[in-house]
């Protein structure tokens, strides 16, 4: 027997995140670094830890190597225990066959026997590509207090944007009466976050209801909330304040990585008292060299820096010829840039080599057309060759030989 | 060589003496070293890259820091259910007060004994450097030695004591072990490390201890240097021996050298050292640094220049920083001006403050100081 463990979480991490291009061809979205040292999946990991939820499933489907790779026994997070932590929980095959998971709710019907082994009273389901500090525990908290079936975590959103979420239409008691995913006259700001607590033997009850159902995609969103609504279950919308932002599309990832450079957002990532950890290489610190000018930057260990660096941030092992400019832009983990290369308004990924002289992306400023322009997206280990020119908005998937 | 037939014994508190300033309240190993390092770790990453994974680290006093910053032994791969890290505080029956390495070593001898190694590595922490054990231990069989040391070959170091010198034979033997000679000019002192078989230590440590002889140096090594087959080694490549102020300076300035630091830190050879989780380096609007290593968790809107700056260091506008060493969490206030400084952990400077030292004299202020 297992001991109990009152709330359980549950990690949805095996979406592709196709929006993202060729950062996710051999990635998982939840593992596509962030912030110069952080996986994306670090923060709900951490929230967990710093939550007291000490019981994590990590749901997997798609490129899982790198994400199983990185979450190993959990130790960075504090959560390779004896009792509960954190466990990889890919498809499997059973005795009737074997499947994929079909839906965010047809994987957590599948790991049914994971969660039943510790006797929950909640269960919490994350996704693994927001950024945000949250305290899970609070919203537990809130769904106890209500004595509710569900609570979702909603966020206030600008009613022009309302209407690219699943928003919550609430009673004054924060209680919900209506869920419209993608409404085109949205009635309300509340945006769902994707973050649910169940009490579980109500979760359990509607998993099993819709799995029966044929015609049921088999997602929370698109079917067991609106079920349960039906069947007159207590939804309640629990107000989150603080930052939040889904980083599933190139612009959104950028945007929330240079979010961390910019003062005036509520986006601490040195708060003692709400550490986001992660699993690093020990390297020694970044070396920034005689010619260099490094300004509004986050730089990491072992970085050597020869060049102009300015709102950029730059990841673990990053190298920076003489003379090289690096603006506006996200360089992933053991990347290599020429001398004289010029790189504006682009995210390169992980173990790539720009060759000397390079010149990839530009300002929006530059552009005749402000349509032509884009960030850039450079994949993961790629060769660009000395004096090549990449236009801005591309998305670089093979090397380039030759200027 | 993974599990092979070595146990490593690191003496954490040889060299308190040599920098009182630091060791007031830690221990020679948990001195901070190359901004994000412990001195501890070096003798200890080397042990492990070289595939030695069972170590014990022998404390005296002011254990505290050294403790908090080995933990498990998890950073350095060695918290195992087979061998692993063991540390040894003063043990109750050796009157808690031995500080030399005799009677370290007389305090766990009976976990040297029982353990399943042939060999044992002794090594003090003041050595910073890359050196590859594995290949000390094959010239040590290669010699058929009972007892090879591991030396530098250079100018004596400043202010040492207790060093020794060795006269050496063609074929690497030692012929005579001079302890603290007046010397001028080049010279093989030795790093104090050492390797011996097991059996040979003990039985030449039984020994001593039983004729109240209690001095490592004099009455195991220099003494029996013409009956046992005494072997050198020398660390080649980037390695800085620590016995003062000074020379700790002098040694972090050389690694902001990139020759240097790719020798120290080369990739096959990872130096480990404790985790913490900071976010990265953040540079303001008016950051300006040249030549300087910084750490993870620093933020910088100030003036660096030829300095090793830390985790967790907080640099204002307007500041001014040169050949400095800033431990972690030491905070800068505005407009402040400094230069030849060694600043320890915690450390607080308001603004305005100007402070400086030379490069013969680098002025220290002490942890959790407020200037």
């Amino acid at each position: 027997m297992y001991p109990k463990q009152s709330v359980v979480a549950m990690l949805l991490a095996g979406g592709q995140g196709s929006r993202l291009g060729v950062l996710t061809k051999k990635l998982a979205k939840p593992a596509i670094p962030y912030g110069g040292r952080y996986r994306i999946i670090d923060f709900p990991l951490s929230n967990c830890v710093n939550s007291g939820i000490e019981a994590v499933g990590v749901l997997t489907q798609y490129q899982p190597l790198v994400l199983n790779e990185y979450i190993g026994n959990g130790q960075p997070w504090d959560l390779d225990l004896m009792n509960g932590g954190v466990q990889v929980l890919p498809p499997y095959q059973r005795n009737r066959g074997a499947d994929w998971y079909k839906g965010t709710a047809n994987a957590i019907y599948q790991n049914i026997d994971y969660i039943e082994r510790y006797n929950p009273d909640f269960v919490v389901i994350l996704s693994g590509d927001h950024i945000y500090k949250m305290d899970y525990s609070k919203m537990v908290a809130f769904h106890k207090e209500n004595n509710a079936s569900c609570t979702i975590a909603a966020i206030n959103v600008p009613i022009n944007e309302a209407s690219r979420y699943g928003i919550l239409n609430t009673n004054p008691d924060g209680s919900i009466y209506e869920f419209e995913e993608k409404p085109k006259k949205p009635k309300s700001t509340k945006a769902s976050m994707g973050i649910y607590v169940f009490t579980w033997p109500k979760l359990l009850k509607y998993l099993k209801k819709n799995e029966e159902d044929p015609k049921s995609s088999k997602d929370f969103g698109k079917n067991i909330l609106p079920s349960m609504l039906k069947s007159g279950e207590k939804l309640f919308a629990y107000d989150f304040k603080g930052y939040w932002k889904d980083v599933g599309t190139i612009e959104s990832l950028w945007g929330s990585n240079m979010d961390l450079l910019n003062p005036n957002v509520e986006l601490n990532l040195s708060d003692e008292s709400w550490k986001i950890y992660s699993r690093n290489p020990v390297l020694p610190p970044h070396y920034i060299a005689k010619g260099a000018r490094v300004q509004n930057s986050l730089i990491s260990d072992g970085c050597n820096i020869h060049g102009e660096i300015d709102f950029s941030v730059l990841f673990p092992g990053v190298q920076v010829g003489h003379k090289a400019i690096i603006k506006d832009s996200i360089i992933m983990p053991g990347t290599i840039i020429g001398d004289g290369a010029k790189v504006q308004y682009t995210v390169i990924s992980e173990g790539a080599v720009i060759g000397d002289n390079a010149v990839i992306g530009a300002r929006p400023e530059e552009m005749l057309n402000k349509k032509d322009w884009g960030i850039t997206v450079i994949g993961d280990n790629i060769s660009i060759s000395a004096n090549t020119i990449v236009k801005p908005k591309s998305m670089v998937e093979h090397n380039i030989f030759g200027g | 060589m993974r599990g092979n037939s070595v146990l490593g014994v690191i003496f954490s508190n040889v060299g308190d003496d040599l920098i009182r300033e630091f060791t007031d309240k830690r221990a020679f190993g948990s001195v901070p070293f190359g901004g994000r390092y412990r001195m501890i770790d070096f003798p200890l990453s080397n042990m492990v890259n070289s595939g030695i994974n069972k170590v014990a680290v022998i404390t005296k006093r002011n254990y505290g820091s050294l403790m908090d910053h080995l933990g498990s032994g998890k950073s350095w791969d060695l918290s195992r259910r087979r061998d692993g890290l063991s540390v040894f505080p003063p043990f109750g029956s050796n009157k808690g007060d031995f500080n030399n390495r005799m009677e370290m070593i007389y305090s766990i001898a009976k976990f040297i004994k029982d353990s399943n190694k042939e060999y044992v590595l002794l090594s003090d922490c003041d050595v910073v450097c890359s050196i590859n054990y594995a290949d000390v231990l094959n010239t040590h069989i290669q010699n058929e030695a009972d007892i090879t040391l591991v030396y530098k070959r250079g100018v004596f170091p400043q202010k040492a004591t207790r060093m020794m010198v060795f006269s050496l034979e063609h074929d690497g033997r030692i012929r005579q072990i001079r302890i603290d000679p007046k010397l001028k000019g080049e010279c093989n002192f030795g790093i104090n490390m050492t390797i011996i078989k097991k059996q040979l230590l003990l039985d030449l440590v039984y020994g001593c201890i039983s004729n109240s002889k209690i001095d490592f140096d004099k009455d195991i090594l220099q003494k029996n240097v013409t009956k046992c087959r005494v072997y050198s080694y020398e660390c080649t490549g980037f390695n800085q021996v620590i016995t003062s102020m000074d020379s700790y300076f002098e040694a972090n300035m050389k690694i902001i050298d990139k020759e240097s630091r790719n020798e120290l830190f080369h990739s096959k050879a990872p130096i480990y050292t404790k985790i913490r989780d900071d976010m990265p380096a953040h540079y303001g609007l008016s950051a300006n640094v040249k030549n300087s290593l910084v750490g993870n968790g620093c933020r910088i809107d100030g003036e660096v220049e030829s300095s090793i700056i830390f985790k967790g260091v907080k640099i204002g506008r307007g500041s001014k920083v040169s050949n400095c060493v800033i431990m972690q969490d030491t905070i800068i206030g505005r407009n402040c001006n400094l230069n030849y400084i060694i600043t320890d952990k915690d450390v607080t400077v308001k603004d305005e403050r100007v402070l400086m030292g030379f490069r013969s004299y680098p002025v220290y202020i002490r942890k959790s100081s407020l200037v």
